[in-house]
């Protein structure tokens, strides 16, 4: 539990790592994260172009990259960005080139090895973000680049150009090519934000998903949002706010869960107790032949209280064991539903707490039976039988 | 080598036994007979130190062991003294052979071919990896002894090794005690409500 709690964590905040806000149409705040971010929602609608631009030419924007998708291969999306966005994830070629003209696309390392895709192969997509859509069979992406696993979302992603998506779904638009390297300009120096509009005007039409933007100064994240919410018909929303509200949701589950393990802990100690207990009763022969045969008292105490801890330890380490497992099984329930993968099978600190926890266990449970035994009558013991 | 002096042992006020002193010198074997309830497990007991004595003294090999803390007579009764107990007794996980190797561990006294002797001597070699309960019960009985012997004791107590048994099982397995007892140049004391068993004792006691 401890394990799968971590890993969540680790691999949301891996994904979340350069995104101070995602900005996307009007809808709810965690809907447009878990799609834009994570890629595992429906996206909650489109915006203008124009709109996003507004937006980029604020002060407080430091960078900024555009999304859209619409297509998935195999229920794997096809997001149309910009190059930035490899730099994201810090994700690198392994092999082949970064995508040029449209069509052109770079494929995620899972995506690659699950299909067994090589450069040159040609994919056909589909329609919306299932695999169920209608298919665009006149239109194929042609692979030119694999991208190296990087243990974040992108792993999972077919990337090209934001133009590709475009001329998939709207044939009359064409020649504005150039119109995404606009957008990597950092704006700061940009002041003359009337002549920009203008030239903007040209591409009304035009639509993206959302946009993924880095601030200038971490202080603009609590205004900016805010401002964007009140003053436009878009959305902003902050990935970090709303997966500590997400986590908050499901937080209870998870807690009442842990109430039940350190219920089942405590039961299980108790167990023990009674197991060496009763063991005791029925070796107390045993134990007092081997006290006939010149071992000490304190040596006796020390072989129960010695089997309980290697009980314990040996315990633990199943358990580690089973919960290793645990995790490959909902990692590979969610890498089926979701694209979703948790890999890791370090030890956590929490973990180590545990190992205390149960050699302490180990020990409170032996005392009892260890003093039992250190006191002992053989005399009477072995007449008795 | 062997004496004791005014034993006397209380477990309360109904029941408390006195017992007659023991003078028994090198290489003597004693048989102590007695009928039931007259003490005899207790005086066994008192002679292994499993038991203290509320007055009186026993001394073994020059060692009064009334003197010694509960931590030096069991060091002191897993090098010098064996017992053979009225029924057969081991640990039950352990083999044989690890039983074996538990009382000379205890006894701090490692010697694999002493195992292996005692074994060959007893007829039981065969058996060493078997485990206790899968034995039959005269090769349950020869374990036993082998238990009692493998640490090289200068002193064998036996409690009733006999007395479930039929006459001429009866004389085997006192004759073996005997062997090996001289074999392995150790004392034997047996305790025992069986009559049988005085025709083999020069010495005997009556309780």
């Amino acid at each position: 539990m401890l394990q799968l709690n971590s890993l969540i964590k680790t691999q949301m905040d891996n994904n979340l790592k350069g995104i101070d806000m995602v900005v996307g149409a009007k809808g709810s705040p965690l809907q447009l994260i878990l799609s834009a971010v994570y890629h595992i929602d429906s996206p909650t609608g489109n915006i203008s172009v124009e709109d996003a631009k507004k937006i980029k030419n604020n002060r407080m924007v430091g960078s900024s990259i555009d999304l859209l998708y619409g297509d998935n291969f195999k229920g794997y999306r096809i997001v149309g960005t910009e190059k930035k966005f490899l730099d994201l994830y810090k994700a690198k070629i392994k092999e082949g080139r970064k995508w040029e003209d449209p069509f052109e696309v770079v494929v995620g390392s899972k995506i690659y090895s699950k299909f067994n895709i090589n450069i040159d192969d040609e994919l056909v997509s589909s329609h919306g973000l299932r695999e169920t859509g209608e298919e665009h069979a006149d239109q194929l992406f042609k692979v030119v680049g694999l991208l190296e696993p990087s243990n974040s979302v992108i792993d999972q992603l077919i990337v090209t150009s934001p133009q590709s998506i475009w001329d998939l779904h709207d044939d009359h638009d064409h020649g504005s090519e150039e119109h995404e390297e606009e957008h990597d300009h950092d704006h700061d120096e940009e002041h003359d934000h009337e002549h920009d509009e203008e030239h903007d005007h040209e591409h009304d039409d035009k639509e993206i998903t959302a946009m993924l933007i880095k601030f200038k100064s971490p202080m603009n994240i609590i205004q900016f949002p805010r401002q964007i919410n009140e003053d436009t018909n878009l959305q902003a929303a902050v990935p970090s706010y709303e997966i500590s509200r997400l986590f908050k949701l499901f937080g209870f589950g998870i807690e009442t869960l842990t109430y039940l393990a350190y219920l089942i802990i405590i039961v299980s100690a108790f167990s023990l107790f009674i197991n060496l207990f009763n063991s005791m009763k029925e070796r107390k022969y045993e134990m007092a032949l081997i006290r006939t045969l010149g071992s000490s008292r304190r040596q006796l105490s020390m072989m129960i209280i010695f089997e309980s801890l290697i009980l314990t330890t040996v315990g633990f380490f199943i358990g580690l064991l089973v919960s290793r497992l645990g995790v490959m099984f909902v990692s590979s329930l969610m890498e089926e539903s979701l694209n979703y993968n948790l890999k890791s099978f370090g030890i956590l600190n929490e973990e180590l707490w545990l190992l205390g926890l149960s050699i302490f266990i180990g020990l409170i449970s032996s005392i009892i039976p260890a003093l039992q035994v250190y006191n002992l009558n053989i005399s009477e013991t072995l007449a008795d039988e | 080598m062997i004496s004791t002096k005014g034993l006397n042992f209380k477990y309360n006020e109904q029941a408390s036994f006195s017992f007659p002193d023991i003078n028994l010198g090198k290489d003597e074997n004693l048989l102590i007979i007695g009928s039931s309830g007259i003490g005899k497990t207790t005086l066994l007991h008192l002679l292994a130190g499993l038991l203290e004595s509320n007055s009186g003294s026993i001394n073994l090999y020059g060692q009064d062991i009334s003197k010694l803390t509960q931590h030096q007579i069991d060091k002191f009764r897993g090098q010098n003294i064996g017992i053979v107990f009225q029924k057969p007794h081991f640990v039950n996980s352990l083999t044989v052979k690890e039983n074996l190797q538990l009382a000379q561990y205890l006894g701090n006294k490692k010697d694999q071919n002493r195992i292996i002797d005692i074994l060959s001597s007893l007829d039981i070699l065969d058996k060493e990896n078997k485990k206790p309960k899968k034995l039959s019960q005269g090769e349950k009985q020869r374990a036993s002894i082998a238990m009692a012997i493998v640490n090289s004791p200068k002193l064998i107590l036996a409690d009733e090794p006999t007395s479930s048994l039929d006459d001429e099982n009866c004389d085997r397995v006192i004759k073996l005690l005997k062997k090996q007892a001289s074999e392995f140049k150790a004392q034997l004391i047996v305790i025992t409500h069986d009559n049988r068993l005085k025709k083999h004792f020069k010495k005997s006691i009556k309780l």
